[in-house]
């Protein structure tokens, strides 16, 4: 059987993993600087598509063609999204059934924008291994619907990648601890990423990994965190700088460069703040420049709720599992946002037990789906994973109730039959709504499908018997069979996807995504070198403002002129001649820069002593 | 195949719980797709039919109440849940007492609850989950083993079916009240 990587593809960072045969341990494969985490931001550029670090120094200078965190938006209708959507620098409309990201020249779907990660992971894997790579274990949040995993899958086909499995993150994470980490027993795993929260709880016996009830939010994560910590600093400035901002033209919430980077610095600091009890924000902004020191305590109360919201769907699985929370002999932690000492104090006093993290909550996910891999590739077979599909499925009967046909928490796969008729004389289609959720009435619920059974014999109205199957795989992904029992034949069925891609959209983005090649070495050079000057000129302007009292009509001159060098080849072909020009623009600054921190160092040192300064700033 | 069969064991009640267990993860081993990628198209087909029909067996048979209901829809003859027979019934000697919850709960609805109004609906809750529970613990007791005895297959059955349709009415109504009660809890806590 040919090679299968497990691949994480999360929120905020992606990665990719394998199971080393000879050690049989699961290993993360890094990139050509040796980093592991791919972070999941994709910029669409004149000159190309740049991905992960490269797109990440886009953020703040191409706002509206630099998409991050587009997991958010996989699988989602407008309506499911929109509330969220003035929180993102870039457009998303919907088109058809999905909602898709517009550029300047086109739009994307979440999919396409999934599968730029993808095919980059698939293509560092390739590196590592000298082969192709054409099969993936891929993870979803274990609390992701039938349309959210199906998207998912979509993405893998556009990356040219079989997605032979979708794995659960927090399952995923358990595999990872496997048989040696983990003491027999119940385990509930906590897993809180940069955009989803997942709580599951399994038994492990004899090797077996069955997840007795899981649960979650598909819109909570570290994300949320970041968005009321920059909502609190964007108040902050307003009332702080109120003044500074009217001189300098600033609209602060409409700025989508200036909300990005606020929005960086509320994430840094946040970073910080998990090992540190307090840090320092410092933003250039205008004329003026930002300082907010800020104390664990003032993060912790932020973002208190919202860790609050985690602890609803764990007592709920708890609940489905039948278990009390001292019923549970281990914790595992996973993702990044348990690194939050809140998180883990909230965790911690809930179940009343330390909870494990030995293993890098970054990576372990990704660890997991290797070793998923490995067992689909025959590799292991002392570990299996008993997983379950986390809503229930139903579909709209009269009046617009549901009833449900797969409980919640039923093990993977599954299946349920059920009996139609036609209500009116010679009637050959009929129609079925599938949903899944746990409310009483279809509105309320997430709508999956339609489907349209045809071919049916013109028969009285209630003589046909059609009997349909609902089955789910263990990719926790929908398929639907039927057949009229009377004539034996198969009924053919029409799937309306009611948030999703059709077949033919895959297809057709299958050949796009050749089009739409990732910009090549040079090109990505030549852009990381434009955006360095780019940098510079930022500075540097900001710095003749900032520190216009500290610079002679001389050197103004002269800083003037590399300015005007640097701006006349930063847009050309040139990329030695951008370097150049940066160089020399660094050098003929570096008097001013030394004289302006010696000032700000001067200022500060009136109210706090400078090794509180320089220890509490990283 | 019923799930009883999928299991090898009879169409009896009294089943060992980990026993159970032991053996769906021993038939999950040989069953799960997982351990069966490389295999042809329709092997593969056939080792998904027989995994989600392991799962749903093992789903009906490990609660004791599932399991009874199982045995009901399988008696009948009914593979699926569509034209369930079990429809919920109030217990007669009850009859009375809902009368007076149904009120109270109607006008809960329409203009909250006082301080004693809901110390009498709480402690009525309590009331209908201990009988719930004596319900359910007659129905996985005394009824199941009857029925493994094996005398008066239809005798057991129709007190299974009356059984079940008392626990049926009785959820509904604590879940009403439980509704009812929290709904006025968060009213009262605003004040």
């Amino acid at each position: 059987m040919s090679r299968i990587i497990g691949i994480d593809l999360g929120t905020t960072n992606s990665l990719v993993a394998y199971v080393d045969e000879k050690t049989g341990l699961p290993r993360v494969i890094s990139d050509e600087d040796g980093r592991v985490l791919l972070p999941s931001i994709v910029s669409f550029t004149p000159d190309g598509v740049l991905v992960g670090e490269a797109a990440r120094r886009q953020l703040v200078r191409r706002p509206t063609s630099t998409v991050y965190s587009v997991k958010r938006f996989m699988g989602q209708g407008y309506g499911d999204v929109k509330d969220e959507l003035k929180f993102f620098p870039f457009t998303i409309v919907p088109v058809d059934n999905v909602v898709s990201i517009r550029l300047d020249d086109r739009t994307v779907t979440p999919p396409e924008v999934s599968a730029v990660i993808l095919r980059t992971l698939k293509e560092r894997a390739e590196r590592h291994f000298g082969e192709t790579i054409e099969k993936a274990v891929v993870t979803v949040p274990a609390y992701f619907n039938d349309s959210q995993r199906q998207a998912t899958r979509d993405a893998g086909r556009i990356a040219g990648l079989d997605v032979v499995r979708i794995v659960n993150e927090p399952t995923a994470a358990s595999l990872a601890y496997g048989l040696d980490r983990l003491k027999e027993g119940v385990v509930a795993v906590y897993d809180l990423g940069g955009g989803t929260f997942d709580i599951s709880i399994l038994r492990v016996q004899d090797g077996i990994f069955e997840v007795l009830a899981t649960n979650g939010d598909t819109h909570l994560g570290g994300d949320d965190f970041d968005r009321v910590i920059t909502l609190w600093l964007l108040e902050d400035i307003q009332s702080r700088h109120c003044a500074d901002l009217e001189r300098d033209g600033i609209d602060l919430a409409r700025d989508h460069e200036v909300m990005q980077e606020l929005r960086l610095a509320a994430e840094a600091a946040k970073i910080r703040l998990s090992s540190a009890e307090r840090t320092t924000l410092t933003l250039p902004l205008g004329s003026f420049t930002y300082h907010r020191d800020i104390a664990r305590a003032e993060l912790e109360r932020l973002i208190d709720p919202l860790v609050g919201k985690t602890l609803g769907p764990v007592r709920m699985a708890l609940a489905d599992a039948g278990l009390r929370p001292s019923q549970v002999d281990e914790v595992v932690m996973v993702g990044g946002s348990t690194r939050v000492p809140l998180v883990r104090r909230r965790v911690q006093e809930l179940f009343g037990k330390t909870p494990h993290s030995q293993l890098n909550p970054d990576e372990v996910v990704a660890l997991g789906a290797a070793v998923q891999a490995h067992i689909l590739a025959g590799g292991i077979t002392s570990m299996l994973l008993l997983d379950v599909t986390p809503l229930s499925l139903g579909i709209e009967t009269f009046g617009g109730i549901v009833s449900v046909l797969i409980a919640r928490n039923t093990t993977v796969p599954t299946s349920a039959r059920e009996m139609f008729t036609t209500s009116v004389d010679g009637q050959t289609v009929v129609d079925l709504h599938v949903l899944q959720g746990e409310r009483e009435l279809a509105k309320d619920c997430r709508s999956l499908a339609r489907f349209e059974l045809r071919g049916v014999d013109p028969m009285p109205a209630g003589m046909p018997k059609i009997e349909v199957t609902f089955l789910i795989d263990a990719n926790g992904i929908l398929q639907v069979q039927a057949k009229e029992l009377r004539t034996g034949k198969a009924a053919s069925i029409e799937v309306k996807p009611t948030y999703g891609l059709s077949e033919a959209d895959v297809e057709r983005m299958v050949e796009d995504s050749f089009t739409y090649a990732e910009a090549d070495v040079e090109t990505r050079m030549l852009i990381e070198t434009r955006n360095e000057a780019e940098t510079v000129i930022t500075h540097v302007e900001r710095a003749l403002r900032q520190g216009a009292q500290l610079v002679e009509a001389d050197e103004r001159a002269q800083i003037e002129a590399a300015l005007a060098t640097l701006k006349a080849v930063r847009d050309g072909q040139d990329r030695d001649a951008i370097r150049e020009a940066t160089t020399a623009m660094n050098r003929v600054t570096e008097p001013l820069a030394e004289r302006m921190m010696d000032a700000a160092l001067k200022s500060a040192l009136g109210t706090r002593r400078a090794a509180e300064i320089i220890g509490s700033s990283e | 195949m019923n799930y009883f069969e999928v299991f090898g064991l009879e169409r009896k009640l009294g089943i060992d719980a980990a026993a159970l267990q032991r053996r769906f993860y021993e038939l999950s081993r040989q069953s799960h797709p997982d351990f069966h990628q490389a295999a042809p198209a329709e092997e593969q087909a056939r080792i998904l039919d027989a995994s989600a029909r392991l799962n749903a067996a093992y789903r009906a048979l490990r609660d004791p109440i599932a399991r009874v209901e199982y045995l009901v829809r399988l008696e009948e003859g009914r593979e699926t849940k569509e034209g369930d027979t079990v429809k919920p019934k109030a217990p007669p000697e009850l009859l009375a007492e809902m009368f007076e919850i149904q009120e109270a709960l109607q006008e809960a609805r329409a203009g909250g609850l006082d301080e004693a109004a809901r110390e009498t609906l709480s402690a009525q809750r309590e009331r209908l989950v201990a009988r719930r529970e004596a319900e359910e613990a007659r129905i996985t007791g005394e009824l199941s083993a009857a029925w493994d005895a094996a005398a008066e297959r239809a005798k057991a059955l129709a007190s299974f079916k009356a059984a079940l349709a008392t626990r049926a009415y009785l959820r509904t109504v604590i879940d009403d009240l439980t509704e009812v009660l929290e709904a006025t809890d968060v009213a009262h806590h605003r004040h």
